[in-house]
């Protein structure tokens, strides 16, 4: 299991890198190994306003399907094209090409709702 | 949740482990593509231990069946076996099952874990013969041996000639060191494999013999159990067949025997003559999507058609499949484009003939 250091999660199993006002998100690695393969990943939010918590997308692993939540409010800048072609980037690499969305963050206060590294490992402990 | 003689095994073997008909089993071990691939292309293991095991015995047995089950089991000597259903009295299906003649007056039934309970009660219900039924099944292991290589494998193990063994056969013999292993050429994979019935205290010494060969073999989890059977169009209790589904509707009419005068035979025969409603078929996924149990089925036009029994995506075609049923109406028309919905967005699929894997 790894929860790398410098990044955010969220209950959902999300996890966030804040660059600036944006964030790149993605699904944890305990996340992808519930799911397992990761089969396709169904993203057509792009360009649009959403609230914390609402759905942005859905992954589809060969077994099931699971919902994407928002971790913040904000805007789905981009959803990484990769996935398109390689949705198993997110059994490989969940925390580095496996991200999904990039998302800017209207409220950094909001930010301060996020688990850190130690909340999250805690929580799937 | 009870566990099997193996589940402890397939913990320290990393097995996700999940609860599966009331038993601690494992999903997966490694990922479901590379299990299902090793099946495939090489042979896998399955601890199919939670399968009941129900015996009939008696003067009046093979009476008995041919009026409780589907099939006609006239056609049964002993060393063969029998896919069959246990049809209600509603035109459903109690349950799919396996019917093994072991001697004159002697046959063993497995059934689904799910509906063991269901299984017995129905059939001690039913029982106006002399016959005795008996539920085995806590004595039994079942280890299902699956792949092209299964042969080079168990042929390690035992002296037995496996190759003899024709498809829905069986012996008893002697494999790992184990007396009285049911042998039995049968599986839910469509792939060249062996059944492996033994006592749950020689479960392990059988697991553990499996992987003591120069020949590899994977543990496979339940989820590769699944987009296996699917690719081949084998139907799931529960998903494809249910105890309102018709076995004429779900394309089992080859395991119904009319003409045998089972339980309820008259009126699936009532049934047949006066047309089905609606049909098990096949679909491929068009659009980007995975189509899943219960999501709805339209026409072009957004009439609904039908609902999804089983989906996934395939690992072998490396698209999305499922079943289906679909108003015959639809069939008739010759059409073969619809749509799925999948949760807010409509996908496009298209009938295909089963098997999806020749």
């Amino acid at each position: 299991m790894s929860f790398p250091l410098e990044l955010k999660y969220t209950k959902d199993h999300e996890w966030l890198r804040i660059e600036g006002g944006f964030a790149y998100v993605g699904i944890t690695y305990f996340a992808q190994g519930e799911l397992g393969d990761i089969v396709y990943v169904d993203v057509d939010t792009e360009g649009e306003d959403l609230e914390s918590e609402a759905v942005f997308g859905s992954v589809e692993a060969v077994k099931t399907v699971s919902d994407l939540f928002m971790p913040l409010n904000g805007k789905v800048i981009e959803f990484n094209e990769l996935l398109e072609d390689s949705p198993e980037l997110i059994n490989s690499d969940p925390y580095g090409d496996g991200w999904i969305i990039k998302v800017s963050i209207d409220d950094v206060t909001a930010l301060d709702h996020l688990l850190s590294s130690e909340d999250y490992q805690k929580l799937v402990d | 949740m009870k566990n099997l003689a193996l589940s402890k095994t397939h913990e320290a073997l990393g097995g996700k482990m999940v609860d599966y008909a009331g038993f601690y089993m494992p999903v997966q071990y490694e990922g479901v593509k590379v299990e299902h691939k090793a099946v495939r292309e090489a042979v896998g293991v399955f601890d199919v231990s939670h399968m009941g095991e129900i015996f009939i015995s008696g003067k009046e047995a093979s009476i008995f069946l041919q009026y409780i089950t589907s099939n006609d089991v006239k056609k049964l000597t002993p060393g063969s076996i029998q896919y069959s259903c246990l049809p209600n009295l509603e035109n459903g299906i109690v349950d799919d099952i396996l019917v093994y003649m072991l001697a004159e007056e002697l046959y063993l039934l497995v059934v689904n874990a799910s509906n063991l309970d269901k299984d017995y009660k129905w059939l001690s219900d039913n029982n106006s013969f002399d016959c005795l039924i008996e539920n085995k099944s806590s004595e039994y292991s079942l280890l299902a041996v699956q792949g092209p290589d299964t042969i080079e494998l168990l042929s390690k193990l035992t002296n037995e000639n496996l190759e003899e063994i024709k498809y829905y056969n069986f012996i008893k013999g002697n494999l790992s060191e184990i007396d009285d292993v049911i042998i039995s050429r049968t599986g839910y994979t469509g792939e060249f494999g062996f059944e492996l019935y033994v006592k749950n205290n020689d479960a392990i010494k059988l697991w553990n013999s499996l992987f003591s060969t120069s020949v590899t073999i994977k543990p496979i989890g339940l989820a590769a159990r699944d987009t296996l059977r699917l690719e081949k169009g084998f139907c799931l209790y529960g998903n494809d067949i249910n105890d309102k589904t018709s076995p004429l509707e779900a394309n089992l009419g080859w395991i119904t025997k009319l003409n045998t005068n089972f339980i309820n035979s008259d009126n699936l025969q009532k049934q047949k003559v006066e047309g089905l409603n609606k049909l098990l078929v096949g679909f491929e996924v068009l659009d980007k999507g995975v189509a899943r149990n219960g999501y709805n089925i339209l026409d072009l036009n957004n009439n609904h058609i039908g609902n999804v029994t089983s989906g996934t995506m395939s690992p072998t075609l490396n698209k999305a499949i499922g079943m289906a049923y679909i108003n015959i109406a639809f069939l008739n028309s010759g059409k073969r484009d619809f749509l799925v919905q999948v949760r807010n967005k409509k996908i496009l699929a298209r009938l295909i003939s089963l098997p999806f894997v020749k």
